[in-house]
């Protein structure tokens, strides 16, 4: 199949069959004042000089600065064997195939990949990939609602306000209607999350770690709901998971998460991948693609897609979703990340973490004016009360190069002067140590 | 207890208020190997010809459409283990679910079994 660009004689056919003069015409309808003059690009130059112009960028600015911040993307440190087996052109193509004839290699990747978020969320089945973190979570809501037959999504203000959007623009067509439940504090409300759970609910939705940072154990949600005839979605954080109870262990019918955390490198919003996991007597309710393993007719094991039944293609306007891809190449960098790592390596990564922002978050937290305001446990995230605006405060430890945390005000009225600080394994005590000088000074100078 | 078929290919037994729904021989075979039955929700209320069900097999996934209104107050939990039911025995073990409050005058516009074997050859 060709790319080729049409040639000038294909453009004059083209132009004489619309009856258009020139390629410029068709463009008349935008009013002038509407067109760029000009896109100010430089004047072309070698592949030399331009690659030293790329490299000095990649260099400078964005990447120097050191992040503290999370709210659902994460700077964790990625194994070089992710970019060598992800970047093989085996992998690395533009389309993911799905013959099995001739993509044996890819199935099986997907195939492990949705073991690897099996094994990680606690739960029976997961699919092949979703899109991001966000519709992830609005895709088990649209699950729930087709396995309760209910209509109504019960929400914890809790859980990162950007997949709470996704989610209410998800339903906001639909006759389903969202109940958001305010936090106590940085905690979940599980009473209140309990006491709004109604005959019509088809799931409650809560996040662990919260989006404060504060880690609960919703089991009792779960038996709750379950006894009122709802599902329980939690939303994760995987690499949480290699020391927080998981969404299995709790009882949630439906795991959800954001996947970049699993060996995908921030790149200024994405790609990334969302991952979906559920029990298997809801399997048929799931959204996408899902891989199986099966026996050829000589008996060898073979990778194939399976259950496409609730798949587009075959069940059009009645599919369980309409997504009809995945995200095999971020999912496949999830897969290496999760093997490299293993079960201890992931126990030893979450332990780093954790670590690491008790260490932050007892120094932060006696300083001169800043408390912390999670009341209970927190993973690698906690929240900072601080005596001035937070967005002010964030604002200037940016130009001394260092991205503080996400000030809260902005999706929380009232939270104006409080700020996540999120601290990975990949933040040096140096780096922590020199966040508490710029903060001190910040605040007080 | 007479049975009366859809021109969809299920069929439907009255036996007083109630009703059992399933799908036809002749729908059993063409759609071959069934793999899976997607039983109704008990309680859920039809109108006559509204979706009731869905069956998966290895050609095809396919609506079932309830030959009658009603509220489903049984559905055969054996197809959840054992969906080749239905290829077996369509028309007597293989039964999807069962209706209450079904409206005998409904079925004046279905077929009978003559009138449904008569509708096959003319399909052929």
């Amino acid at each position: 199949m060709g790319y080729c660009p049409n040639t000038p004689e294909e453009i004059r056919e083209m132009l004489v069959v619309i009856g258009a003069g020139s390629v410029e015409d068709l463009f008349s309808p935008i009013p002038e004042a509407l067109r760029a003059k000009s896109f100010e690009l430089p004047a072309g130059m070698s592949e030399f000089e331009l690659m030293g112009i790329m490299r000095e960028k990649a260099t400078t600015g964005g990447s120097e600065i050191v992040p503290f911040i999370g709210g659902g993307i994460y700077d964790h440190i990625i194994p070089a064997a992710v970019d060598h087996l992800a970047g093989r052109a085996e992998f690395y193509t533009a389309y993911t195939p799905y013959q099995p004839e001739c993509s044996q290699g890819t199935l099986q990747a997907l195939y492990e990949y949705q073991s690897a978020i099996c094994r990680l969320t606690g739960l029976e089945a997961s699919n092949a990939s979703l899109y991001d973190g966000g519709t992830a979570v609005a895709e088990a809501a649209l699950m729930a609602l087709r396995i309760t037959g209910r209509n109504a999504i019960v929400l914890d203000a809790s859980v990162n306000p950007l997949h709470r959007e996704v989610v209410c623009g998800y339903l906001a067509s639909l006759s389903a209607g969202v109940c958001q439940v305010p936090p106590a504090g940085c905690e979940s409300d599980l009473e209140l999350l309990m006491g709004s759970i109604t005959s019509e609910t088809a799931a409650v939705i809560v996040q662990n770690p919260n989006f404060f940072g504060s880690v609960a154990d919703f089991t009792a949600l779960a038996a709750k709901a379950h006894e009122q005839g709802a599902l329980l979605i939690v939303t994760c954080y995987p690499v949480a998971l290699g020391l927080v109870k998981s969404p299995g262990e709790m009882g949630a019918d439906i795991a959800v998460g954001e996947g970049q955390s699993l060996g995908n490198t921030l790149s200024f919003g994405g790609p990334y991948f969302g991952f979906i996991a559920t029990r298997k007597r809801f399997i048929r309710n799931l959204p996408g693609r899902i891989v199986g393993e099966t026996v050829d007719k000589e008996g060898r094991c073979g990778y194939v897609l399976t259950l496409q039944a609730r798949e587009q293609h075959i069940k059009r306007h009645k599919a369980t979703s309409n997504i009809c891809s995945n995200q095999s190449l971020c999912a496949l960098r999830g897969l290496i990340f999760a093997a490299a790592l293993g079960k201890q390596g992931f126990e030893d990564l979450a332990t780093l973490n954790f670590d690491k922002a008790q260490y932050a978050k007892g120094l932060f937290s006696a300083l001169k004016g800043v408390s912390v305001l999670n009341a209970g446990a927190t993973f690698n995230e906690f929240t900072l009360a601080l005596p001035k605006p937070a967005a002010q405060v964030v604002t200037r430890l940016l130009d001394a190069g260092v991205a503080a945390g996400v000030p809260l005000g902005g999706y929380y009225p009232g939270l104006e002067h409080a700020i996540v600080v999120t601290v990975t394994e990949k933040r040096t005590k140096a780096e922590i140590d020199q966040l508490a000088g710029l903060l001190e000074e910040a605040l007080w100078n | 207890m007479s049975m009366y078929f859809t021109k969809e290919h299920e069929w439907v037994k009255v036996d007083g208020a109630q009703a059992t729904v399933g799908i036809s021989e002749h729908a059993a075979h063409e759609l071959g190997d069934i793999t899976f039955v997607e039983l109704p929700q008990m309680g859920k209320i039809v109108k006559q010809f509204d979706t009731l069900a869905g069956i998966e097999s290895v050609k095809a996934a396919s609506d079932i459409y309830s030959p009658v209104s009603g509220k489903v107050i049984q559905v055969n939990d054996k197809l959840e283990e054992a969906p080749e039911l239905v290829n077996e025995s369509a028309e007597d073990l293989g039964w999807i679910c069962k209706l209450e409050g079904a409206d005998l005058a409904e079925l004046s516009s279905l077929m009978d079994a003559a009138a449904y074997a008569q509708y096959l050859k003319g399909l052929e």
